[in-house]
Formats: C-alpha cells, sequence, structure tokens
C-alpha cells in the first residue's frame, strides 16, 4: 500500500451533492407546476382526466414541500456537513472506517426514505399533518436516518484534532437536536390496527394509516410547534451554520465578530421555539400563548440580525469583492433576503397585521423569500465553494454564474412582490363590508382579482427553476473543467469564463 | 394554587432565568474577550480560515485527552 499523505475525504459529501441538486429540481419543477395550476386550473388535468388523481393540486403540494425541504434542503445540510465537519475538526473521515461505513449508511438509508415518501404520498398516503404527512413507517424510518446523521456529528467531534468546537458545528448540533425532538414529539401517531373503536371494532383501516396522540386545539399546537420549528432548525439554524463557514472561507475574511456569533446563536436557540403560537392568532389556542407566540417572534428579530449583520460586516472594506465575485454575491444576497424575511416575519406575527395577513398569498410569499432568497442562494453558494474542492477542478463557467444569479434574483423579487400585492388585497377584500356588515366579495371576485398576480408569481418560479438547471449543469461540466492546484482552492474559488 | 397558576409562575421564572443567564454570557464574553484556555474568542474565526488538515489548530486537542 502507498503511504500517502492525510487528505479530507468528501464521497459522503459527493453523495449528497447529486441529492440536493436531483431533488432540488424535482421539488422547484412541482413547485412552478403549482404556480401554473393555480393561474390556470386547466394545468390540474394536463395529463388527462385519467391521470388527474395524481396532477392535481392537492396530490402535488405536499410532494413540493415535502422535495424542498427534506430533499433539497435537508441534502444539502448533510453535504455541508460532511464537508464542513471535517473541516474545521480537523479530521478526515478516512481516518475512520466506522465513521465511512456510518455515513455510506446514511446516504443509502435516506435514499430509500426518500423513495418511500415519493411513492406514498404519489398514492395519496398521508397523516395530512402539514410538513409531517409521512405515514408511521416511513417515520421509523426518518428517525433511524436521523439518529445516522447524529452518530455522524458526534464521532467526527470525538476524534476531532481542534478542542473548540467552531460556530458552524454548533448550529449543525442545535439542528440534529432540534429537529429530533420537533420530528417525535408531532409524530406520535398510533396505527389504526391497534385501536379499537368506540363499537368495539378492532383492525381499522389499511396497516400503514394511523392516527395522531393529540386532537383538537392540542393537536394544532403541537403542529405549529413543530412547523414554525421546522422552520427554525431547518431553514435557519443549519443554513446559518453553512453562512459561517462558507462565507469567512470564500472571502479570506475572520467573521466581523466571533462573539457576536456565539450571543446569537444562545439567543436564537432560547427565543426561537416559543414563536410558534404566531401561526394560531385568532384560533381556539389561549390567548397569552397567542400573545406570547407574537412578542417572541418580534424579539427574534434581534439575534437574526445579530447573525446577518455579522455576515455583511465580515466584507467590510472588501465590497469590491461582491462586485467581483458571483459566488460572493449569492451569499451576500442570502444574508440580506435572511435579514429581510427576518423582519418581514415578526411584522406578520403582530396581531393587528395578522389579520389582514393571515390566510393569505402574503405568507406564501413570506415563506418563498425566505426558501428562494435565503435557503436556496446559500445552499447553491456552498456547493459552489465545494464543487472545485472535492472534484480538484475549476468552477466550469463564471458568466454562467453571475446570468444565474441575475435570472434568479428577478424569479425571487417577482415572486415576493405579487405575492406581497395579492395577499394584501386578498386580506382587505375578505374584510370589506357594507354599513350592515354584509360581505363586499364573494371568494370568487377575489380569484378573479388576483388572477394576474399568480401568473407573475409562476413566471418568477419558472426563471429561479432556469436558474437552478442552470446551476446543476454548471456543477455538472465542473466534474470535467479544467483541473487545479491545491494553492487555487485556498480561498476564492477558480472559475472559468 | 391550581396547576395553571403555578405553570404560569414556573413559565415565569423559567424565561426570567434564561434571560439573566443569558446577558450574564453576554457580559462574560465582552469583558473577559478570552475563554477559559485563555484563547481570544476572536481567534476562532481561524478554525474556518485555516482549516487544511495540515494547518496548525487554533487550540489542538492534547493526545492526554483523547
Amino acid at each position: 500500500m502507498v503511504n500517502r499523505p492525510l487528505e479530507y475525504d468528501y464521497t459522503i459529501a459527493k453523495m449528497f451533492m447529486l441529492t440536493t441538486i436531483v431533488l432540488g429540481i424535482v421539488g422547484m419543477l412541482i413547485g412552478v407546476i403549482l404556480a401554473f395550476q393555480l393561474a390556470f386550473p386547466g394545468v390540474n388535468t394536463i395529463l388527462g382526466e385519467g391521470l388527474a388523481e395524481y396532477t392535481n393540486f392537492s396530490r402535488l403540494r405536499p410532494l413540493h414541500t415535502d422535495a424542498v425541504i427534506f430533499g433539497f434542503t435537508l441534502s444539502g445540510v448533510f453535504a455541508t456537513w460532511y464537508y464542513v465537519g471535517q473541516r474545521v475538526l480537523k479530521v478526515s473521515m478516512a481516518e475512520s472506517a466506522l465513521l465511512m461505513f456510518l455515513g455510506k449508511l446514511h446516504f443509502w438509508l435516506y435514499l430509500v426514505v426518500v423513495v418511500a415518501v415519493v411513492v406514498s404520498l404519489f398514492a395519496g398516503v398521508t397523516t395530512s399533518k402539514e410538513y409531517a404527512e409521512f405515514e408511521w413507517p416511513i417515520d421509523i424510518g426518518v428517525v433511524v436516518v436521523w439518529v445516522l446523521f447524529g452518530m455522524s456529528i458526534f464521532g467526527l467531534i470525538g476524534i476531532r484534532r481542534e478542542k473548540s468546537l467552531y460556530i458552524s458545528v454548533w448550529y449543525y448540533i442545535a439542528t440534529f437536536l432540534g429537529i429530533a425532538m420537533l420530528y417525535l414529539f408531532n409524530n406520535m401517531e398510533i396505527p389504526t390496527m391497534l385501536g379499537t373503536s368506540a363499537a368495539g371494532e378492532s383492525g381499522i383501516g389499511a396497516w400503514y394509516h394511523s392516527v395522531s396522540m393529540y386532537s383538537g386545539t392540542n393537536d394544532a399546537l403541537v403542529q405549529w410547534w413543530y412547523g414554525h420549528n421546522a422552520v427554525a432548525f431547518g431553514f435557519t439554524v443549519p443554513i446559518v451554520a453553512m453562512i459561517y463557514y462558507f462565507l469567512p472561507k470564500e472571502s479570506g475574511q475572520a467573521i466581523y465578530s466571533y462573539k457576536l456569533s456565539l450571543l446569537s446563536f444562545w439567543g436564537l436557540m432560547f427565543v426561537y421555539l416559543w414563536a410558534g403560537g404566531h401561526h394560531l392568532l385568532y384560533s381556539t389556542v389561549p390567548d397569552w400563548m397567542q400573545t406570547m407566540g407574537s412578542i417572541f417572534s418580534v424579539i427574534l428579530i434581534l439575534p437574526s440580525w445579530g447573525s446577518a449583520i455579522n455576515m455583511l460586516l465580515t466584507m467590510k472594506g472588501e465590497w469590491q469583492q461582491v462586485a467581483a465575485s458571483p459566488l460572493i454575491k449569492f451569499m451576500i444576497l442570502a444574508s440580506t433576503f435572511y435579514m429581510f424575511s427576518t423582519l418581514e416575519g415578526p411584522i406578520q406575527a403582530i396581531k393587528s397585521v395578522n389579520a389582514i395577513a393571515h390566510f393569505t398569498d402574503w405568507i406564501v410569499g413570506h415563506v418563498h423569500d425566505g426558501v428562494l432568497g435565503w435557503v436556496g442562494f446559500m445552499i447553491m453558494a456552498a456547493l459552489f465553494h465545494m464543487a472545485p474542492r472535492v472534484f480538484k477542478r475549476e468552477i466550469y463557467s463564471k458568466s454562467l454564474m453571475v446570468a444565474q444569479f441575475w435570472i434568479q434574483t428577478l424569479g425571487v423579487v417577482l415572486y415576493f412582490t405579487s405575492m406581497w400585492i395579492a395577499g394584501i388585497t386578498q386580506g382587505m377584500m375578505w374584510r370589506a363590508h357594507d354599513e350592515f356588515g354584509n360581505l363586499a366579495y364573494s371568494f370568487i371576485d377575489t380569484v378573479t382579482v388576483l388572477h394576474p398576480y399568480y401568473v407573475i408569481r409562476g413566471v418568477g418560479g419558472l426563471l429561479y427553476l432556469v436558474g437552478f438547471l442552470m446551476f446543476a449543469y454548471n456543477i455538472y461540466k465542473t466534474m470535467s473543467a479544467r483541473p487545479v492546484e491545491d494553492h487555487e482552492l485556498q480561498n476564492a474559488s477558480p472559475m472559468g469564463a | 394554587m391550581d396547576i395553571a397558576q403555578l405553570q404560569a409562575y414556573g413559565y415565569f421564572i423559567l424565561t426570567a432565568s434564561l434571560v439573566i443567564v443569558l446577558y450574564g454570557y453576554i457580559y462574560h464574553l465582552y469583558t473577559k474577550k478570552r475563554d477559559a484556555d485563555g484563547v481570544d474568542y476572536e481567534n476562532y474565526s481561524n478554525m474556518a480560515l485555516k482549516d487544511d488538515i495540515v494547518d496548525t489548530p487554533v487550540s489542538a486537542k492534547s493526545d492526554k485527552e483523547k
């Protein structure tokens, strides 16, 4: 055997990069189809009446949300963990056969769960809990995959050379612990075959069906404690982990204030878990809980902006890099969108604003400026930074990256501005009444008025998808681009014209 | 005192103590500036900047601890 110097091993990071891209395309494509279904209902039966069961909005909607949350985003989180984790802990996966085995098992089981999710949701098998649609056998698979992720995190930490844990590692640990707690509690369910009805029947329903252990208001509370914190620990915490590593590394600048990163971390952990109640304003949950949800949502601005401002200030004196490098552009825009959506969210959580915003398209707009602008941009930037290092080749095309950046930015802007206007119009029309209290408009009146905005949203989504395909192509071509030497990979990523 | 009242007091005390701990931590960070090992917190940024496997760790884990 040849005695080679020790190197980081990116085998598993590469596997998850592949699923990030593939599931990103799937999730975003379904999203665009859904957007056009809302604008043009005929798209619901685009493959004919016979297949309408599989192509209608309600069947596809959970596939879109779950593909982008648990497919694209989680794959991105795993890919970056298996890259960043080794580097900041200064230990290679190649040093532990056990960790390598666990990592591969993690990937392959994850893939099995993804297939099970896609098949079951297409077949219409669902618990009908938003973002927690998977039935109990799949939930067990998810838990196993998650435990393997945890073993990889703590296993790598266990054999590290660096004594302290870099701030990104704290965020990855928080992601692991947060999702573990949330997923277990919200998915507590009894398989119907184990239950007995009031009439004494047992073995009810198909073997894979279940009912939630909670009901009514309690179910709603647990669901939105889960739902909002899935945003916290899936869309915020691990993405902050990424930006704290990739932006300083790509720009060659130390974090503006490491101390600020630490206190923002604990601030975020402290505040986020209490904010979920804002999804249930004006509902049957206790009033104090609604108020608490509102207040904690507003306080949440502080730790969120703590991290975002820390990232923008990291570029202090180095703003020419934003103009010069499309990769830095992606990250700075991601950070800006993070600030933007963490201001917008608290505004929507104020009770009087929520009275107009609740159930309208403004909420959909808010989610999408967060996920398209912040999560999507940051994950793509992370993969762009990783690609030259895992393939030892330069990024195929800088100009393609620049074009992608502007096409997608335009897409995001079209998406959220159209949804702002649509949402506020909708909210105002639903409330409008005459002097006797009769509603001024019927539901179909709002639909007619909103049609142009739905078309604009569809176009915005389509532009984002086109940009994502350009990203996929760029990464694919990077695998066979010009090989680079190690010294070219220190900070700014090498890019071809 | 019924259970709801106890829960309310418990919740308030928990929140208040977490606030005190968080502000205490911030005070600690900005007055001490260094952690228990004497490393300036700001040096930890180098964990990302100098992250080649051959780079020297900011604060190495000694073999004894392993």
